[in-house]
C-alpha cells in the first residue's frame, strides 16, 4: 500500500503505523455520562466493507497523524489531509 | 544432425538457435560430465547429452524426464550445487547453464536408475488419494513416532542445504511509470512504445534472454526472423537512460497501490556471486501503471503413461529446437489438438527429426495443415504410452477404434494454451471462461493493469504486437507521457491460429494417467476424490495436492478441471477455478530475508559509550535495538559477583552508567505545560522552572503506558525522558494528543533521544565527581542544586551540558546529558574525575538490582495490565484534573481491592532464588490456577541484603505485609517460600538522596 503524505509525498506502508478510526471525539470526562462515552469512546469502532476514514501515523517521516480514507475492500485510497484540522496552531 | 565439433552432445543440431556454440560449458550430473553451451539451460543441455532421466516423481518414485522449457516445469526438478550452497527443487529449465554447474537427481535411491522406493508405483492402486488420511489413522501416537518419520523420508524432493547460507541477499526498491511483466512480442512492443513517449520503464523477464516465445518460433517480422527482432528493440531500449532492462527477474505478487513484487537472480548463473554482489535481490517495484504480458502456458493431455521421460509439450519441442539448437528425441509423434503441433511437426522434419507420426482428435478443418510426408491419424488419440524409463512407444487408437503401436522416444503433446494470468488474480481478480479459447483469461484485472498479448487469450503474433503497442500507449499517456513516434506495426507472416479442441482425458490405457506430474495425481485419483463426494474444486485440491508445489499446478489446474467436468457432466465454468496467490514463482527465503539475518536481523542502536564500554570488558546484552552493557566483567569474574560489586559501588562510593538509550522528548511552546497535565497523571504545570519530576502516564484505557522524569528548562520548554522500549511510541501518543485530540494546544515536540549522551552519575561520591567538570560559576552543592533540580550548564572548559538531580537507585546521583558527540569524551572524563573514589562503570544488571531494591517499578511491571493502582502509585493521581486514562481507571473492577498490588517478597531461606514469572500461590494449597494470586515480575540478587529479592502484584498485597506466600514457577521447578514486604527494601525513607 501506499499513502500520499501531505508533507511527505506518496510514501511506502511501512513508513505509517495504523490507529484506527479517524474522527476521534474524546468525550468531556466531566460530564454524567463520562464513563459510558469513554468506554465507546476507546473500544467501540466502525468496521464498515467500504471508505473508511482512518488515522494513520508517519513515524517513518514527519510525524504526522494522517487521516486517510481507505476502502476497506480492497485497500483503495481515497483521500490523504492532516489530522490536525486547518487553522489550528501551528 | 550432430556436429564434429560436439559431438560429446549427440542431441546437438549442428545449426540455429540462440546459444553461443564457440565457448563450451562443462558441467556434472549425478557425477557424470557433460557440456553445454552459454545460453542453454540445464535442461537444454541435458538433453543435447542425450539425458531424458532427469528425477523421480513425489509419491511413486517413478522415473521423470524434461516436460516443458520454462517456469511452469513440473518434473526436472534437480538438486543445484553442494555443500553450503546446495539448493533443492530448481527446476532444470530455468537453471541458467554456467561452467562448473554441478546438478543432481533427487527423490531417488539408491541411484536415480535404480530406485527401490519406485515399488510406490507398482503399488499405486493402494496409494490412490487420500491414501495418508486412509491409512495412518491408528493408534494415534504411531503417527508422530513412525508414521510422520516414514511418509517424510519416502515423500517429498529435494534436501535443503543444512550449513548456513554463505552468500548475501538484498533488498532494493524501484519507481517507473510503466512497469512491463514479460519480453515476448508484446511485452517488447508495450515497453518500446511506452519508452519513447518518455515514460520510466521497467522491463522485467523471468528468463535469463529477452524475447519470449519469439526465441522458440520460427516465425517472421518484416519479412526476417522473429528470434532477430528482439536485438534490434533491446539496442534502443538500452539506448534510453529512462529505461531499466531487468533480465532474470521474476515479478512473483502484485500488492496494493501499484506496488510488485520481484526476485532479481543476480548471480544464480554463475558458480559463486561475485565478490560484493548478492546472489540474489528482492525488489520492491512501484509502477505508476503495468502491462502484464506473461504469455501462455501449454496444456498437455491425459492418458496412461503420459509421464514417461520424453513427452513433452509440443511449445517446450520447439523451444529446443529453435531456441537451443537441440534435439529432445529421433523420432518423433506429434499428439495434438490444435494446430500448434503441426508447426511442431514441421519445425521437427526441419531439424532432420524423423516424423513418425502426427495424432489429431480432431478430424474436421484441418486437412489442410498436414503438409508433410508423415503418417497422419485424425479423429484418433494417442492411448497409452510405454517404455520403461523413457519412452520406446505409443499405442494409437484411430477414429475406427483400431489400435497400432508405433515406436518413438519423444511424444510431443499440445492441447491449447493457458494464459498466465496468475498476477491477474493476486489482487482478488477473479478468472473468466474463455469458450473459443477453452481457456480462463483475465476477468476483472487490478487496477493500474493491462493484460496484453498470449496473456490475454491473445494467441498469434500479429495480435501480441498489436495489444503491445496499444497497451503501451495507453500506460505512457495514462502517467502523463504522450505518444511520441510509435513504432511502426511489424508486419508478420501468416499464422496458424493456437485454438484447441482440448481433449482432457483418454480413456482406456492401462496404468497412470497423471494430471498433476509433480504431485503424481492421477484422473483416477481425481475420479476418486469426485466418488467420495470431494468433487469442488477447492475440495479436489485438498484432498489429492494437486496443484501444489513448486509449479502450482500451471500445467494442471485446468486440466483438473476438465477432468472434473467430464465427470459431473458440468462445464468447466460452472465448476469454478482455484485462484492464484503469490507467489508466482519460487522464491527462496535468503531473497525475502536481504541482510535481515543474524545479528543484523534488526538494526543495531549503540549508546555513544559503546566503543568504551568494549575497551573495559563490558558484555552487552539487547534492549529492543540497543546494545546496552550488561554488566562490566572483571577478569575471572561471574555474573553475580560482577553485580554486587558494581552495585556496591554505586550503595558505598560512585558508579556510572549511560542511560542515553531513555527516550527523549523536547516539548516547547505556550501550551507544553498544559500539554503534560494532559498526557500525565500527575500535575506539570505546577513545576517550577529549573526542577524535574516523575511522571506517569496512562493509556486511554486506563492502565499504565510509561514513566520517567521531566524537566522543566524554561517557562515553555520541557524535556521529558520516557523509558527505552517506549520512546517511539511515547512520541507517538503525544503527537496524537498534540495534533488530533487537542489540535487547539500550541505546542511542538521534538525526539532528542540521539542528540544527548546522558550518564547516571550515582553514589555518595557522585557530587564530588561531577564538581570536578562542572565549569565556574556553576553551583551544584546540595543548596545550590537540591534533590531533583534541573539545569543547563557547561562541564570541561565550555561543553554545554544538561544536568539532572534525579535517582534511579536510592542514592544520591545525577543524569548529566552532552551532545552526543562528546558521549564518548563525557565518560572517560567522568572515569577520570572519579578514579580517586573508585567510579566504578555499572551495566543494566545492577541497575536493576538497584532499582529492584527500591521498589521502583520498570517495565516488567508497566506491563500493560496494570494501573496506577496497581504500581502503588495512586497517589500520584491528581484528583483536580483530567488527564488521558483517568476516567476508565476508575472503573470498578479496576478498583476493586482483590487486585493484585505491588510488594515485596523476600525468601524465608536466604538461600533460595526466585525467579521472575512465578506466580504466587498461598501456604499448603495446590499449584492451580484457581488458587493463583499474582505474580512475580522482577526479581534480583540483593547485594544489601544478601539474598535474591522480588517484586510483583499480589491480590491484596498491601493488607498482607508479613505473610507468608510461595512463588512457584512449575516451568522452570522453582516453589520458593517468601514473605511478604513492602516493595521498598531498602532506605524506605529515601534519605540517601537528598544528602
Amino acid at each position: 500500500m501506499r499513502i500520499k503524505c501531505p508533507y511527505c509525498g506518496e510514501r511506502d506502508l511501512g513508513e505509517f503505523t495504523y490507529l484506527g478510526a479517524a474522527d476521534l471525539k474524546r468525550p468531556d470526562p466531566s460530564s454524567a455520562g463520562a464513563p459510558a462515552a469513554f468506554f465507546d469512546y476507546v473500544y467501540m469502532r466502525e468496521n464498515p466493507a467500504g471508505p473508511l476514514a482512518e488515522l494513520w501515523y508517519h513515524g517513518g517521516g514527519c510525524r504526522s497523524w494522517l487521516r486517510v480514507v481507505r476502502d476497506t475492500r480492497n485497500h483503495e485510497i481515497e483521500g490523504v489531509e492532516l489530522a490536525k484540522p486547518e487553522g489550528g496552531a501551528q | 544432425m550432430t556436429s564434429p565439433e560436439t559431438s560429446q552432445e549427440p542431441f546437438r543440431l549442428t545449426t540455429g538457435g540462440v546459444i553461443d556454440r564457440k565457448r563450451t560449458l562443462r558441467f556434472t550430473f549425478d557425477g557424470e560430465n557433460y557440456t553445454g553451451h552459454p545460453g542453454d539451460t540445464l535442461a537444454s543441455a541435458l538433453l543435447a547429452n542425450g539425458e531424458r532421466l532427469v528425477g523421480r516423481s513425489f509419491k511413486y518414485h517413478r522415473p521423470r524426464g524434461i516436460f516443458s522449457a520454462g517456469s511452469e516445469e513440473p518434473n526436472a526438478l534437480v538438486e543445484l550445487r553442494t555443500g553450503a550452497r546446495r539448493e533443492p527443487n530448481t527446476r532444470a529449465t530455468m537453471v541458467e547453464l554456467y561452467d562448473g554447474l554441478e546438478a543432481a537427481s533427487q527423490n531417488r535411491w539408491p541411484s536415480l536408475k535404480f530406485d527401490v522406493q519406485s515399488i510406490n508405483g507398482l503399488l499405486s492402486p493402494f496409494f490412490g488419494a487420500g491414501f495418508y488420511y486412509k491409512t495412518f489413522m491408528w493408534p494415534a501416537e504411531f503417527w508422530k513416532l513412525v508414521y510422520e518419520p516414514l511418509i517424510r523420508r519416502s515423500a517429498g524432493l529435494g534436501r535443503a542445504a543444512t550449513e548456513t547460507d554463505p552468500d548475501h541477499y538484498e533488498k532494493a526498491f524501484a519507481h517507473c511509470d510503466v512497469l512491463v511483466i514479460g519480453s515476448g512480442p508484446a511485452g517488447l512492443m508495450a515497453a518500446l512504445t511506452a519508452a519513447r513517449s518518455g515514460a520510466r520503464v521497467i522491463l522485467a523477464e523471468e528468463d535469463f534472454m529477452f524475447g519470449g516465445r519469439l526465441l522458440s518460433e520460427r516465425l517472421a517480422i518484416d519479412g526476417k526472423p522473429a528470434r532477430d527482432w528482439p536485438r534490434a528493440v533491446l539496442a534502443e531500449l538500452r539506448s534510453l537512460d529512462t529505461v531499466r532492462l531487468m533480465p532474470r527477474t521474476a515479478i512473483y505478487g502484485v500488492y496494493d497501490g501499484g506496488t510488485y513484487g520481484a526476485v532479481e537472480r543476480v548471480a544464480d548463473h554463475l558458480p559463486v556471486p561475485p565478490e560484493h554482489r548478492p546472489r540474489q535481490r528482492s525488489w520492491r517495484i512501484v509502477a505508476k501503471r503495468a502491462v502484464l504480458a506473461s504469455g501462455a502456458i501449454e496444456r498437455g493431455i491425459t492418458f496412461s503413461g503420459n509421464d514417461l521421460p520424453g513427452i513433452t509439450l509440443g511449445s517446450a519441442v520447439r523451444s529446443y529446437l529453435n531456441r537451443f539448437g537441440v534435439a529432445p528425441g529421433r523420432r518423433a509423434i506429434v499428439f495434438t489438438t490444435s494446430d500448434d503441433g503441426w508447426a511442431t511437426a514441421r519445425d521437427l522434419a526441419a531439424n532432420g527429426v524423423a516424423v513418425a507420426a502426427v495424432v489429431d482428435p480432431r478430424k474436421e478443418g484441418i486437412e489442410t495443415k498436414g503438409a508433410g510426408p508423415w503418417p497422419v491419424f485424425l479423429g484418433a488419440e494417442v492411448k497409452q504410452a510405454q517404455g520403461g524409463q523413457k519412452l520406446r512407444s505409443v499405442i494409437v487408437r484411430d477414429d475406427r477404434g483400431l489400435e497400432t503401436e508405433i515406436a518413438c522416444d519423444l511424444l510431443a503433446v499440445s492441447n491449447g494454451w493457458n494464459p498466465t494470468l496468475h498476477l491477474s488474480c493476486h489482487l482478488g481478480g477473479k478468472p473468466v471462461w474463455h469458450e473459443a479459447l477453452s481457456a480462463f483469461i483475465p476477468g476483472s484485472v487490478p487496477k493500474g493493469i493491462a493484460v496484453g498479448g498470449a496473456a490475454a487469450g491473445h494467441l498469434t503474433l500479429a495480435e501480441a504486437l498489436q495489444d503491445g503497442a496499444r497497451l503501451g500507449a495507453e500506460a505512457a499517456s495514462d502517467t502523463g507521457f504522450a505518444a511520441a513516434t510509435a513504432p511502426a506495426n511489424p508486419a508478420v507472416g501468416r499464422e496458424e491460429t493456437a485454438l484447441s479442441v482440448p481433449l482432457w482425458r483418454v480413456h482406456g490405457g492401462r496404468g497412470a494417467a497423471f494430471v498433476d506430474l509433480q504431485n503424481d495425481v492421477t484422473a483416477k485419483d481425481i475420479e476418486l476424490a469426485f466418488q467420495e463426494g470431494y468433487g469442488a474444486s477447492e475440495h479436489v485440491k485438498r484432498y489429492t495436492t494437486l496443484g501444489m508445489g513448486t509449479d502450482q499446478g500451471k500445467t494442471a489446474n485446468v486440466t483438473a478441471l476438465g477432468v472434473l467436468s467430464e465427470l459431473t457432466g458440468q462445464p468447466i465454468p460452472a465448476i469454478g477455478t482455484t485462484g492464484f496467490r503469490p507467489p508466482y514463482t519460487p522464491i527462496t527465503w535468503g531473497a525475502l530475508a536481504g541482510h535481515h539475518r543474524g545479528k543484523d536481523f534488526r538494526p543495531k542502536r549503540l549508546p555513544p559509550s559503546h566503543a568504551w564500554a568494549e575497551e573495559n570488558g563490558a558484555v552487552f546484552a539487547d534492549a529492543g535495538l540497543w546494545l546496552r552493557a550488561q554488566w562490566y566483567q572483571r577478569p575471572g569474574e561471574t555474573l553475580q559477583r560482577s553485580i554486587a560489586r558494581e552495585a556496591a559501588a554505586v550503595r558505598l562510593s560512585v558508579g556510572v552508567c549511560d542511560v542515553s538509550t531513555l527516550g527523549k522528548i523536547d516539548i516547547q511552546g505556550p501550551d507544553a505545560a498544559t500539554l503534560l497535565d494532559r498526557v500525565y497523571t500527575n500535575k506539570f504545570s505546577t513545576l517550577k522552572v529549573g526542577r524535574t519530576r516523575y511522571g506517569l502516564m496512562l493509556r486511554e484505557d486506563g492502565f499504565a503506558m510509561d514513566d520517567g522524569t521531566t524537566a522543566r528548562l524554561g517557562e515553555q520548554h520541557f524535556i521529558m525522558t520516557t523509558t527505552t522500549a517506549n520512546a517511539g511510541k511515547v512520541m507517538q501518543h503525544l503527537e496524537l494528543c498534540r495534533q488530533v485530540l487537542w489540535p487547539d494546544l500550541d505546542v511542538r515536540l521534538v525526539s532528542v533521544s540521539d542528540h544527548w549522551a546522558q550518564y547516571a552519575v550515582a553514589g555518595p561520591r557522585s557530587r564530588d565527581v561531577l564538581a570536578k567538570l562542572v565549569d565556574a560559576p556553576f553551583d551544584i552543592s546540595n543548596e545550590g542544586f537540591p534533590r531533583m533540580a534541573a539545569g543547563e550548564l557547561t562541564i570541561c572548559g565550555g561543553v554545554p551540558a544538561r544536568l539532572f538531580r534525579v535517582s534511579f537507585s536510592g542514592e544520591l546521583a545525577y543524569e548529566i546529558a552532552v551532545p552526543a558527540h562528546y558521549g564518548d569524551a563525557a565518560i572517560r572524563a567522568l572515569m577520570q574525575a572519579g578514579a580517586e573514589y573508585g567510579i566504578t562503570p555499572y551495566g543494566t544488571e545492577a541497575l536493576n538490582a538497584l532499582r529492584i531494591e527500591k521498589g521502583h517499578v520498570g517495565g516488567p511491571e508497566i506491563n500493560g495490565q496494570t494501573t496506577a493502582r496497581d504500581l502503588g502509585l495512586a497517589g500520584m493521581v491528581s484528583g483536580d484534573k483530567d488527564c488521558v486514562g483517568r476516567v476508565l481507571a476508575e472503573r470498578p473492577a479496576l478498583l476493586d481491592p482483590a487486585r493484585p498490588i505491588l510488594v515485596g517478597v523476600k525468601p524465608i531461606d536466604p538461600s533460595q532464588a526466585l525467579t521472575a514469572g512465578s506466580h504466587f500461590i498461598p501456604v499448603g494449597a495446590a499449584a492451580t490456577a484457581a488458587n493463583d494470586q499474582g505474580y512475580l515480575t522482577s526479581v534480583a540478587f540483593s547485594p544489601v541484603l544478601g539474598q535474591d529479592i522480588g517484586i510483583g502484584f499480589l491480590a491484596r498485597g498491601r493488607e498482607r505485609m508479613g505473610e507468608r506466600i510461595r512463588a512457584v514457577d512449575l516451568l522452570r521447578g522453582h516453589d520458593v517460600e517468601c514473605v511478604v514486604t513492602s516493595p521498598i527494601f531498602y532506605d524506605p525513607e529515601g534519605e540517601r538522596t537528598r544528602a
